[in-house]
């Protein structure tokens, strides 16, 4: 493993070694143990779209192992608005770090990129295309929550076209044999695409009542106002589509909700005190798990 | 192989290609832009074969197909030979076939791949299915289907 730039460049046996070595690192990333596993190492995160979440637990997951950063949160600071390609600007900054993250707005970049970078690449999310460490740290928190990663049926709710997030969580979820349950409007629907390649067991329902009580765990996304023509049809849709502690009540006692953040009104507030609410956990697991994979591809493991 | 290409009148110089899957010969004209170039050009469409039950067959003259063109042949109908005529001799002949991959020779059709949007940047695909050709964008990951390829 050297780039990763899609989480199907990851076998099953790679990402349970990297949820393994997160679990390891949780208190590492609670900042409770200290660690010097990557001192001395620079981390580039070069990011020509803004990302908080991603951009941030990449920093703190490199500075907790003691290593440090550099980069960008804004291509305006940088020449790639003088007309730089991607190519040459990565060539540079490989140069100056042990390894980058990109996130670029075109899908298909942290592939050209990893072709012309010297050390490791990784996909912080490329336009509509990959985001592997998105879906490592779910499956992380999925296997955290249930204490197991097979078996679980799993319901996707909401945007399940555009949703890149439920995509890729798709097929790493089918390598481990669960049972998916796509709940989304028609026009949201999965793509083919996408369920061609899935192995295991899947079904689409339009309303979530029809599936709710059998669910381990549901993941939910949000519906987009800009993927809808005209606003009564989107107000329509999202009202649909919300989840709250009322609804719940019709939940297995121990199923979880994912969330990849950040929500608006998909799911109601209400629900964050229930038992049921991960979301918050699941943001913070971006951290061990990003540790874990750094650690991987840059050394300094043990 | 020899009575159909008798059927017409048999060239000097130039490339025959024989055994394109029937029905395929227009396309090829097409996307090798083989037409309007000056030279004589001979499509003989649904030639009974004894290989298959029926075949298209090209004939250029005074003209001898490039290695892309031999690669874009080989896409649109792999299996089909592509004979170089010299003097009305047969002095060489290929079989086109079918790559693992192909770069330079397609565009992808998501306007927002890197690949479109790079200066520079080459494309490449992974033939992903053969029997109805299918092509995919090792960038983006977006698949093509034969009919929707744009050669470049």
């Amino acid at each position: 493993m050297k780039h990763v730039v899609s989480i199907s460049d990851l076998s099953k046996k790679q990402i349970l070694s990297i949820l393994k070595r997160a679990k390891e690192l949780f208190p590492v990333a609670k900042g409770k143990k200290k660690s010097k596993s990557l001192d001395g190492k620079i981390l580039a995160t070069c990011f020509f779209e803004p990302s908080t979440r991603t951009r941030l637990s990449f920093e703190t997951a490199m500075q907790r192992l003691g290593g440090t950063c550099i980069g960008f949160a804004d291509p305006s600071a940088t020449s790639h608005l003088k007309g730089e390609t991607l190519v040459d600007g990565i060539k540079m900054v490989a140069g100056y770090a042990d390894a980058v993250v990109l996130r670029h707005p075109q899908e298909g970049s942290a592939r050209l990129a990893s072709e012309n970078s010297e050390v490791p690449l990784i996909n912080g999310g490329d336009g509509a295309g990959q985001h592997p460490t998105q879906t490592l740290l779910d499956l992380f928190t999925i296997n955290e929550e249930m204490k197991k990663l097979k078996g679980l049926n799993v319901g996707m709710l909401g945007d399940l076209r555009y949703g890149r997030t439920v995509h890729s969580l798709s097929h790493a979820l089918a390598k481990f044999d669960n049972k998916l349950s796509f709940i989304s409007p028609d026009s949201l629907s999965m793509p083919s695409y996408v369920t061609d390649d899935i192995s295991c067991e899947w079904s689409s329902y339009n309303s979530i009542n029809e599936v709710l009580k059998d669910l381990d765990v549901l993941y939910v996304t949000r519906i987009q106002k800009e993927r809808f023509p005209d606003l009564e049809e989107y107000k329509k849709v999202a009202s649909a589509y919300i989840i709250n502690s009322d609804l719940l009540k019709n939940a297995k006692s121990n199923m979880r909700i994912l969330h990849p953040l950040p929500r608006v009104t998909e799911i109601s507030t209400d629900v964050d005190d229930t038992k049921h609410a991960a979301y918050f956990r699941q943001a913070f697991n971006g951290v061990p798990v990003r540790m874990a994979l750094l650690e991987q591809l840059i050394g300094g493991s043990k | 192989m020899t009575d159909n290409l008798m059927r017409v009148q048999p060239i000097r110089n130039g490339t025959v290609i024989d055994h394109i899957k029937a029905g395929r010969g227009r396309k090829i004209l097409d996307t090798l832009e083989l037409i309007d170039k000056g030279t004589t050009i001979t499509l003989l469409m649904h030639v009974p074969s004894k290989k298959n039950t029926s075949k298209d067959v090209i004939k250029i003259e005074d003209r001898e197909l490039s290695e892309s063109e031999s690669q874009k042949l080989a896409l649109l109908s792999p299996g089909a030979h592509v004979n170089i005529i010299r003097n009305f001799v047969v002095a060489e002949k290929n079989v086109a076939e079918l790559p693992k991959s192909i770069s330079d020779m397609a565009l992808c059709s998501n306007v927002n791949c890197i690949s479109n949007n790079e200066r520079g940047a080459r494309t490449t695909f992974n033939i992903i299915n053969e029997d109805s050709l299918n092509i995919q964008c090792i960038y983006c990951g977006r698949k093509i289907a034969e009919d929707n390829i744009v050669f470049i």
